[in-house]
């Protein structure tokens, strides 16, 4: 079984390749990784399908977890999601946790072989209940 | 409705959007991004551009066609949002738009889903609620009268503190400005209501 792929969302480009790098360093190539960031005009923001390419390219049978910052990039990543073949949809899921953490924290789980349950778990454990 | 009149409430609404991005943009640097007018010109700059496509198509088709541009153009929370409003409302409406009031309460109930909001949140809610209702309500004149509903709700955001979006994050320093997202409603069902009257589709 595959691990869980992670996906980045933020709205500043450099936030998200940033923070795929800290992610790399973790886990080296033991996780899928993608990101996406900046609005569909190359500005700050977020774009549906650049969200949904970066999903394509993290994809896992084990499933993705996604790890977004601010509002818009929840929205537009839920919508993402929705807009995926039925089959894959169901295995998609957007943290809710801080985006650097949680994502470093969720690759590191999904590294040991965790299901896609557990990872979001371990990145949400991050934010205040 | 025929594809030429459909066509010219696509370009009315879009038209409007694209001539107040500014204005978008200015509400939205004070309480939120600032980002609102270049997102919304950017996504209905797309509707526009394929107006006349679009209204060739049977008008639930056009609402998704629409809905389905703003999503992947727009950019933002604005873009899932609107998205939403007129994907839901393709998905609902009857080709003659006779069930409309009832279409565009579903639509009303998918963006509140979308958003996790309600009215009272100051967002673009609080402009398709009123509206909604007033729609449910019927009666004569409603292309006349929504504007009007339209732009009252939009003012009523003024005195409002927002707690969900990007305003939410300034507390109450969001009082005491108007919502980008509720101006930006008005404005569409404004021209979109000036349109059908002159089209004399009321």
């Amino acid at each position: 079984m595959a691990n869980v792929g992670i996906v980045i969302v933020s709205h500043s480009p450099k936030i998200a390749e940033g923070a795929a790098d800290m992610v790399r360093q973790m886990v080296g190539d033991s996780v899928n990784l993608a990101y996406a960031g900046g609005d569909p005009g190359g500005g700050l923001g977020t774009s549906v399908p650049s969200i949904r390419d970066a999903i394509d390219r993290a994809w896992s049978e084990a499933g993705v977890a996604v790890l977004v910052d601010l509002g818009g990039a929840e929205t537009n990543s839920e919508m993402a999601i929705e807009m995926l073949d039925a089959e894959r949809r169901d295995r998609v899921v957007v943290c809710n946790a801080p985006i650097v953490e949680g994502a470093v924290m969720a690759a590191t789980e999904a590294s040991g072989g965790s299901t896609l349950e557990a990872v979001r778990r371990t990145a949400e454990e991050l934010s205040p209940q | 409705m025929t594809p030429e009149h459909l066509h010219k409430l696509i370009v009315a609404v879009a038209d409007a959007v694209i001539a107040h991005a500014d204005e978008l943009t200015e509400l939205d640097q004070a309480i939120g991004d600032g980002d609102h007018g270049v997102n919304m010109r950017r996504g209905f700059e797309a509707v526009r551009a394929d107006a006349a496509a679009t209204a060739e198509k049977p008008l639930p088709d056009a609402l998704k066609a629409i809905g389905t541009q703003l999503v992947m153009k727009v950019g933002g929370a604005s873009g899932p949002l609107y998205g939403t409003l007129f994907l839901a409302l393709g998905k609902t409406i009857a080709p003659d738009a006779s069930n409309i009031a009832a279409a565009f309460a579903a639509a009303v109930q998918a963006v509140e889903a979308r958003g996790k909001s309600h009215p009272g949140q100051k967002t673009l809610l609080d402009v398709l609620a009123p509206v909604q209702a007033a729609l449910a309500d019927g009666g004569p004149h409603l292309p006349a009268r929504l504007p009007i509903v339209a732009a009252a709700a939009a003012d009523a955001t003024v005195p409002m503190l927002a707690t969900r979006g990007r305003a939410s994050f300034l507390g109450e320093r969001s009082i005491g400005h108007m919502d980008p997202g509720a101006r930006s409603s008005a404005l569409m069902i404004a021209s979109l209501c000036r349109a059908l009257e002159e089209l004399d589709l009321g």
